[in-house]
């Protein structure tokens, strides 16, 4: 009973309505801020994430843009560097290719390029992630692709806390910030802080607590492990699931400090198996915890495959909580 | 096809009894891979094979006893197996000329395994925690059974195995069960009265300041960590090993009332085992070894026949023995020379003595070297100079 004096008040909200918040806030908080992408607008959004956000900011603030993401990505780059801090959205990450170039070859370089002189604190937010049939050009996870370059920090709320408070800090960044939000999250309710607010993106987060294995993930994947590890516990396994929340800068302490523990490891990826980030975490964890692991750590990562359009094929192509329970188990002997 | 036959493990072996098949029928071995363990009168000793190729058939079940020659195995060569493995490349063997298998062998062929697994040594798999915690606590792996992915062991098997055994018991165990320490005192009577009866012994014996050799060491051991630290026994086996490439003499053996100096310095080191059992494998082409290679070598090869696993070429190999009692023992010892061998070599322990130098009398560290030598085979002549030659090489530690 004293607990629940002292808890702060929470709010039911949706996944959507956090990163709705978030948007809100920056808006109000920093003149510079505004958001700018593809029918983010009068449509509310794709994902109706920004839906009310122009009839109450208005169309300086929040403004619809062509269907061009390498020059509207570009124009949120000029802006970056002229002092502003654009919010950009990309409507997919499938999408968000037509804009690489923008993003590798100059938000991630003109630091560098410019002997310092200038740099591009600018946000891109954008989907990721199957399960909504959307077929082969609207559903792949490619953040892993992102995390690859050097330059920008990428990261992954796959929280309602993190939904919220990880687009303050990102535009706090001197440098470009790419914040993946997986599709399947937007609809997911849960309890958020009335006070919630800026969180840290350089840390994983401990999830779930547990010795036998670290289950490692992020994203949409993070739901699907929590429920791999309740059916594990289930059979007397003590899964720990690691959230990994910023894909770059990889957080290799909390990785290493989880598998040291438990001297097992799976990694959940929603990206395609070869060359994944799912692999770059894998081999971390053998380069600086070898001596500590029982067992050759295992991978949950998408069929390599365009993601199908029928609901029964797409299940199938991407990690699901009966494939991550199999895959701990394989790395315990259990299987 | 070549059969892999029991091997002579010395003159005085006639039989051998099958323990341990390291490899099962399919198992491609190489040159030099151990592939059983047999039991003689010296202990269990590990069988290299001398041939290349694919284990065909095992031909002798495990614990037989059977006389020297007899066939153990099948052994496949690569040459006749390439062409039913996988074909080869076309350049290699063009389509006109196909090499035919042997028919009859067909069916007796064992399922073949994938090329990858070509020159993989059969053993339990452990995780690198287990293997951690195992060295740790100086658990052997082989005698734990997995219950991780693939039967492999685990941190937990290893700490189950801790838990139940005291520390020094592993070992003690695992000598119980390949030394038999009997078999093996009889062995070493057999040799030693075959050597009294007929070798004429003389022996020669010289005081040696080593002084300089502890020095040295000390220096030289400041600047290596505990595990590579130099012992003196290093130096003097390096010193015996160069004195018998120059005095080929004293390197071989006496067979057939005649000697047959030996192409290589393969110098037994006679090791002590706990219980009352002696054992002297090779140290190969000790000459040839860095100190600080032949310090590990020796250290590895101590380890292994305290743990009753030599090699069969350490068995059969020496050319030249040499015995040292180290700190624990005497002044001096006089070696009876292991047949057919020609020569021992012996070390007492180094001892504080007034000693003369460049005038005055002062404290030097003195070890007393002595040579018990075959008089059919060399002279007390030939002997002073090979032992005076090991005298001196050890004066200058710095050059072994």
């Amino acid at each position: 009973m004293q607990q629940a004096a002292v808890r702060p008040r929470t709010i039911e909200m949706t996944y959507r309505e956090a990163v709705r918040e978030a948007l809100r806030d920056a808006i109000k908080r920093d003149d510079r801020v505004f958001l700018m992408g593809e029918d983010v607008g009068r449509y509310g959004g794709c994902y109706a994430v920004s839906h009310g956000l122009l009839a109450e900011f208005g169309p300086e603030r929040i403004r619809d843009t062509p269907l061009s993401e390498s020059g509207f990505t570009g124009a949120g780059i000029g802006a970056a560097m002229a002092g502003m801090r654009p919010i950009v959205e990309l409507m997919t990450v499938n999408f968000s290719l037509l804009a690489l170039d923008q993003i590798l070859n100059t938000a991630a370089t003109v630091r560098h390029m410019s002997g310092n002189q200038f740099g591009v604190p600018l946000v891109i937010r954008m989907a990721t992630g199957a399960g909504r049939q959307l077929a082969a050009q609207h559903s792949h996870s490619l953040e892993g692709w992102y995390a690859h370059i050097p330059g920008i920090k990428v990261l992954a709320p796959g929280t309602l806390e993190d939904a919220r408070g990880m687009l303050w800090t990102a535009l706090q960044d001197p440098d470009p910030v790419l914040i993946f939000e997986n599709v399947m999250l937007y609809n997911m309710t849960g309890q958020l802080a009335a006070d919630a607010g800026p969180v840290n993106i350089d840390k994983a987060a401990v999830r779930r607590s547990g010795r036998d294995i670290s289950l490692i993930t992020y994203g949409g994947s993070l739901w699907k492990t929590l429920e791999a590890a309740t059916a594990l516990a289930a059979e007397g396994i003590e899964a720990e699931v690691i959230d990994l929340r910023s894909l770059r800068p990889l957080d290799d302490a909390s990785i290493i400090a989880s598998v040291a523990k438990t001297r097992r490891a799976v990694v959940v990826d929603e990206g395609w198996r070869s060359g994944s980030l799912a692999a770059e975490v894998g081999m971390r964890i053998v380069e600086q915890a070898f001596w500590s692991l029982d067992a050759p750590v295992g991978r949950v990562c998408s069929e390599e495959v365009p993601i199908p359009y029928p609901r029964h094929l797409e299940n199938a192509a991407i990690p699901q909580t009966p494939k991550i329970v199999a895959a701990a188990k394989a790395a315990l002997g259990r299987a | 096809m070549v059969e892999f036959r029991m091997p002579s493990l010395g003159a005085d072996m006639e039989a051998g009894t099958l323990v341990e098949w390291l490899v099962k029928p399919g198992d491609w071995v190489k040159r030099g891979d151990v592939v059983a363990v047999v039991e003689t009168q010296k202990g269990a000793i590990e069988i290299e094979t001398f041939q290349a190729g694919q284990i065909e058939k095992i031909l002798v079940d495990l614990k037989s006893k059977v006389p020297v020659g007899t066939p153990l195995a099948h052994i496949r060569t690569e040459l006749e197996e390439k062409p039913s493995v996988a074909p080869a490349p076309p350049t290699l063997a063009p389509p006109v000329a196909p090499v035919v298998a042997p028919p009859a062998r067909a069916p007796v062929a064992a399922p073949t395994l994938p090329p990858v697994a070509r020159g993989a040594v059969a053993r339990a798999a452990a995780s690198p925690a287990a293997r951690r915690l195992a060295e740790e606590h100086g658990v052997d792996l082989s005698t734990i059974t997995g219950s991780g992915p693939a039967g492999a062991i685990t941190y937990a098997d290893v700490e189950r195995r801790l838990g139940e055994a005291p520390a020094a018991a592993p070992p003690e165990r695992k000598r119980a069960l390949w030394l038999d320490l009997a078999a093996m005192r009889m062995a070493i009577a057999a040799a030693m009265a075959r050597s009294k009866r007929e070798i004429p012994h003389y022996y020669l014996e010289h005081q040696v300041d080593v002084t300089h050799c502890e020095h040295w060491l000390a220096k030289k051991n400041a600047t290596l960590p505990p595990d590579n630290r130099l012992l003196i026994g290093a130096l003097a086996l390096k010193a015996v090993a160069s004195a018998a490439r120059r005095f080929p003499a004293f390197n071989g053996f006496y067979r057939d009332n005649k000697f047959e100096p030996a192409q290589a310095v393969h110098v037994g080191v006679a090791i002590a085992i706990r219980g009352g059992g002696l054992a002297a494998p090779a140290l190969h082409d000790a000459d040839q070894l860095s100190l600080d290679e032949l310090m590990s070598r020796l250290r590895d090869l101590v380890q292994r026949t305290r743990a009753g696993r030599i090699r069969s070429s350490e068995i059969s190999d020496p050319t030249i023995t040499v015995s040292s009692l180290g700190d624990r023992g005497v002044e001096a010892l006089y070696g009876i020379i292991y047949p057919p061998q020609v020569a021992i070599v012996g070390f007492g322990k180094v001892v504080a003595r007034p000693w003369i130098v460049d005038g005055a009398i002062g404290p030097r560290s003195v070890a007393t070297i002595t040579l018990s030598g075959d008089h059919r085979a060399t002279d007390g002549h030939a002997g002073a100079l090979f032992l005076a030659e090991i005298g001196k090489l050890l004066q200058e530690p710095e050059k072994l």
